[in-house]
């Protein structure tokens, strides 16, 4: 017999709202936090607009001490520590440096690619010839396992530590690598999330890419628009986020408060054949990911009510939604509510499932649906198979929410899906 | 340069990213670059980048999105060159 696996904590750092409070407001009210940024345009970027947190100096010094701070050069690991520490404490759960070495508490704490500002700073250093101007903390600082490894200082964790990579899809992989530890009952708590850096350096490869939006530059809150007609590609975010999993029993026992349950979850890859590249998704995969999910769970398609798209403002958005349509055979008037918080964050990368699956979460609790905003012009690729009012253009309220089923899919055409539902005893 | 000439050039160009051998060889202005040749849209900009440095011009993201087939880079190169 599995461990059922409830959520027991939140934590979050999105461009549009930097902690659970603001951040849920900000989802709620449809708030963008997309914003121009003119270094972008002054290094001839086409998309020169982003998502980016807002952290002050002031806020940095509540989770990381100044010591922490001295030739600290990378944002990805500073909102996945501000995230992460919140997610613990919301739980009730305390942070103490005297503490005991916790064996039954692990995270998996993921990211796209390890702190480019600080490799590039460290590069710069070493090609002057100034190697040891690096100091003590340039490889912890750039170590794919940089975030889980500060975690696990700051809060004493002794169980499985360790930062997961699947281009978009880390946040949601870390998810499900945490509920299958402690289904299988070899942890009691996970930290688990996925954060990413932001700027040029990371963001460089994307726009030659010629993936991410160029045509509202002059519009940033407008810029990112999933299932739009006129959407132009994504806009590239950062940020992070965290959830504390932990075992029923477990929360049972400390009598915490329970978000919702994670009944299911699948993760594959479609070997990059048939419709499937480096790039793009081989739709075969992604809907058997989904109806793995939807297995593992063990709920019937049909109690889906709402979907929390991966969803990023580009071509393959009419792609997924087939694909969801085909994996739960359902369409038109019956397909699900579906949703993007990319319209409001960007995407945020590696911290993209982690944000995003802290949206459905908040939705879930509190029975809402935040707006897909930036949708008004539905794609007719899209309004084609499903109805379009199934995509909330203003905030939907009291709506009961039993089950939402959340996608992350990812560069290497990998998949993710996870089955969010309401706690019952 | 004439036509004959240029899609000479492009075919050199094109040639790593082609993944249909057939449809290169009879290569043509009607030959689309994605459905025929078969090419991987993300590899686009890179034969994009190679065109730019073939013939020493820069190519706007309006113009990119539109050259899609051999007509089309022709006409986006052949106004390049004339601007320049």
């Amino acid at each position: 017999m599995s461990n059922r696996v409830v959520i027991t904590g939140l934590g979050v750092v999105a461009p549009n709202g930097v902690g659970v409070i603001d951040f849920t407001n900000a989802i709620k009210n449809g708030i963008c936090g997309i914003c121009f940024h003119q270094q972008l345009k002054d290094l001839n970027f086409s998309c020169c607009i982003g998502g980016i947190p807002q952290v002050s100096e002031e806020l940095k010094l509540k989770y990381l001490s100044p010591l922490q701070l001295k030739n600290f050069n990378s944002n990805g690991i500073l909102y996945g520590c501000m995230a992460g520490m919140d997610a613990w404490k919301d739980a009730g759960l305390t942070i103490s440096e005297n503490s005991e070495t916790n064996w039954d508490s692990g995270t998996v704490f993921g990211t796209g690619s390890s702190s480019v500002e600080k490799l590039r700073e460290s590069f710069y250093k070493i090609d002057e010839g100034n190697v040891k101007g690096l100091g003590s903390t340039a490889v912890v600082q750039t170590m794919v396992s940089g975030v889980s490894a500060y975690l696990s200082g700051i809060l004493g964790l002794g169980n499985l530590v360790t930062s997961n990579s699947s281009a978009c899809c880390t946040g949601t992989e870390a998810i499900i690598m945490g509920f299958e530890r402690i289904q299988s009952g070899k942890a009691k708590r996970m930290l688990v999330g996925g954060c990413s850096d932001d700027g040029p350096y990371i963001w460089g490869g994307f726009d030659a890419m010629k993936v991410i939006s160029y045509k509202y530059n002059d519009h940033p809150e407008k810029a990112s628009r999933p299932m739009s007609a006129t959407a132009n590609g994504f806009v590239p975010g950062s940020g992070a986020g965290a959830l504390l999993l932990e075992s029923l029993d477990s929360a049972l026992e400390r009598g915490t408060k329970i978000y919702g349950e994670i009944s299911g979850a699948a993760m594959n890859a479609g070997g990059q054949r048939g419709t499937g590249s480096m790039t793009a998704p081989n739709n075969e995969a992604v809907q058997r990911c989904i109806k793995e999910a939807i297995a593992d769970a063990d709920i019937d398609a049909d109690e889906i009510d709402l979907i929390n798209g991966h969803l990023t403002a580009t071509a393959k958005d009419a792609a997924e939604i087939n694909n969801w349509s085909v994996a739960l055979n359902r369409k038109g008037d019956d397909f699900p509510y579906v949703h993007s918080l990319k319209a409001m964050t960007g995407h945020c990368l590696g911290a993209a499932g982690a944000i995003e699956s802290v949206a459905a979460i908040l939705c879930l609790d509190n029975d809402f649906i935040f707006p897909s905003i930036n949708c008004e012009d539905v794609h007719p690729d899209i309004s084609g198979i499903i109805n379009a009012g199934k995509i909330p253009q203003v905030l939907v309220e009291n709506k009961k929410l039993e089950i939402i089923a959340k996608a992350g899919f990812g560069f290497g055409d990998v998949n993710t899906c996870i089955i969010f539902k309401k706690y019952k005893a | 340069m004439t036509n004959e000439e240029l899609i000479g050039k492009l075919k050199t160009i094109v040639k790593p990213y082609i993944k249909n051998e057939e449809a290169f060889k009879n290569m043509n202005e009607q030959t689309d670059f994605l459905n025929d040749l078969k090419i991987n849209s993300a590899n686009l900009v890179d034969v994009i980048l190679d065109v730019e440095t073939e013939f020493d011009i820069t190519i706007d993201n309006e113009s990119m999105e539109k050259m899609l087939n051999v007509k089309a880079a022709m006409d986006i190169i052949n106004t390049k060159l004339a601007e320049k």
